[in-house]
């Protein structure tokens, strides 16, 4: 009887474990499936490298959504990872206690908030600043660069303070015990000791950009062009897929089912590297 | 001055005068006065939690890492004030190394461990760089086996080595002064021996106190040996000091008595 309700339940966690295993199989058999064949077709090198994405008239190439994912994506990280890491720092080397737990949750407050509010708050006000004091048409590669920034905070944040706090004290001991001043400590010390930490919290907040659709559809400008300068407008890979969907059928539809493989294999090549980097000591 | 009164004062190479430790409203350590010679082993033994370690740490200040630490009374290196609100701490640490319990090599190579000191207090020149390496490894007696595989990572050394590094580490900075906490405890026998050793060897030039809750090793290496107890307010207090050799022949105090006889702790 005992026994019994044991292996129930035994059976019910694995149906369950399963059940979020599974869903990640079907989504990539399905976008495989769906992708594969006009990849297939078209050939991979065209469908990567392909300047022109004009689907009445069957060309798919993404090369430019992908300058416009790279480039949005360098952008966020160019600002957002200084600030990040030296938010980080100040959280686990410098801050008082009760600084730290009003500064903690307010940083994890902002991964609570939703895309579209980002998206919202950056067309209402980022785009015209950026359009009334630097030109352009405001919906450009600098725009969404300041929104993704910031939606990478958390993540580059989060991870960077718990690998530095992960460190042994007796590291940071025998830094000042050597006459090493509080910032020689962390730079010569702390820091590097810490650095597998700090490159995957910069690869996944690298990743969470990429991945990011909604805020960016609402500041790039969505323009399937090659950038010139930061204050162009662009579109991603992500934003292609979202703009589009709605209304796609046929080999259009496919194409951005292969989009999405794209994006897909990017974005697994990031986490498996943030990954590996973590775990390497 | 004669030159006997010169003689005196400068034997004298750490001070104490009635030194009271706070941690917060907690008293850990209560009026405890000692001069330290220049030159000499002394060794700190006495019960675990007698605060043998927190009054080591207060010669290099490592208690400031505690922010409800306080320290009222007197100490002095040479001629300077420990606790002067005008004394630069990390000067403080550049003339009073220190060697932890466990080996804390970064996690860096065996060269970048031992110049990381150096470079920081403004030597530049490969050269000169190379050259404390290899000094302070010498020192050691780590030179031989370590020469070939500086790049490699100190943290692949076995811990005696690791330990020995840390000692080669604190000496590139050229401190006066050594303090050891319970350095040995985290070695084997035969590492322990070589450790032993080379605080021996190391007398000549420094001034070393170590922590030690092994009373062989005290008695072994120490010239000099201070018994701590607690005290009935449960702080930590200094209870006979004096030559090695008189506490472990002689002692003055029941308490020392009892203790080095094996009577408890």
């Amino acid at each position: 009887m005992n026994s019994n309700s044991e292996k129930l339940s035994h059976a019910v966690f694995f149906a369950l474990a399963l059940s979020s295993i599974s869903a990640l199989v079907l989504i990539t058999v399905f976008i495989l499936v769906q992708g594969a064949p006009i990849i297939a077709e078209i050939g991979l090198f065209k469908f990567v490298f392909g300047m022109t994405w004009a689907p009445l008239k069957g060309e798919f190439g993404i090369f430019p959504m992908i300058v416009g994912s790279v480039s949005a994506t360098i952008g966020a990280a160019i600002l957002g990872v200084p600030i990040g890491i030296c938010c980080a720092i100040f959280l686990a080397e410098f801050a008082p206690p009760l600084m730290r737990n009003i500064f903690r949750p307010a940083i994890q407050l902002l991964a609570g908030i939703p895309s579209v509010v980002y998206g919202f708050w950056g067309l209402i006000f980022i785009v015209p600043s950026i359009r009334d004091h630097l030109g352009g048409p405001g919906l450009s590669i600098l725009a969404g660069s300041i929104i993704l920034a910031i939606m990478i905070l958390p993540t580059v944040i989060s991870i960077t303070e718990v690998s530095i706090l992960a460190l042994p004290s007796s590291y940071k001991e025998g830094a000042l015990a050597l006459g090493l001043n509080r910032w020689q400590t962390i730079s010569s010390v702390i820091l590097p000791a810490a650095k597998s930490g700090i490159i995957a919290a910069v690869i996944l907040g690298i990743g969470r950009a990429i991945g990011e659709t909604m805020a960016v559809i609402m500041v790039l400008g969505n323009a399937v062009a090659l950038p010139e300068s930061v204050l162009d407008p662009v579109r991603t890979l992500t934003t292609n897929i979202g703009i589009e969907m709605g209304y796609a059928v046929g080999a259009h539809r496919q194409a951005l089912f292969a989009t999405g493989i794209v994006l897909f294999v990017i974005i697994m090549v990031l986490n498996t590297t943030a990954q590996y980097i973590a775990r390497r000591k | 001055m004669s030159n006997d009164s010169i003689q005196t004062a400068t034997e004298i190479k750490l001070k104490m005068n009635k030194v009271d430790l706070h941690y917060g409203a907690f008293k850990a350590l209560s009026n405890v006065s000692m001069d330290i010679q220049r030159n000499s082993i002394t060794a700190f033994i006495g019960p675990s939690g007698c605060g043998k370690s927190s009054l080591l740490r207060i010669f290099n200040r490592m208690n400031d890492l505690i922010p409800i630490a306080r320290v009222d009374g007197e100490v002095f290196l040479d001629d300077l004030s420990i606790y002067d609100k005008s004394t630069d701490v990390t000067y403080l640490r550049t003339k009073i190394g220190m060697v932890f319990q466990k080996p804390n090599v970064f996690p860096t190579s065996i060269y970048d461990n031992l110049v990381i000191g150096p470079k920081k207090h403004g030597i530049k020149h490969k050269i000169d760089l190379d050259d404390i390496v290899e000094r302070c490894l010498d020192q050691v007696a780590l030179w031989g086996e370590t020469k070939d595989i500086l790049q490699k990572p100190a943290q692949s050394l076995t811990p005696g080595d690791q330990q020995r590094l840390c000692i080669a580490r604190a000496l590139a900075i050229e401190p006066d002064v050594i303090l050891m906490d319970e350095s040995c405890s985290a070695l084997d026998p035969v590492s322990t021996a070589k450790v032993e050793e080379l605080m021996m060897e190391l007398q000549e030039k420094y001034t070393i106190i170590i922590v030690t809750h092994n009373m062989e090793q005290a008695l072994r290496v120490s010239d000099y040996c201070a018994f701590m107890m607690i005290n009935p307010e449960r702080a930590g207090e200094l209870v006979e000091y004096s030559l090695t050799v008189d506490m472990f022949s002689n002692p003055t105090d029941q308490r020392t008595e009892d203790y080095i006889t094996g009577r408890f702790g």
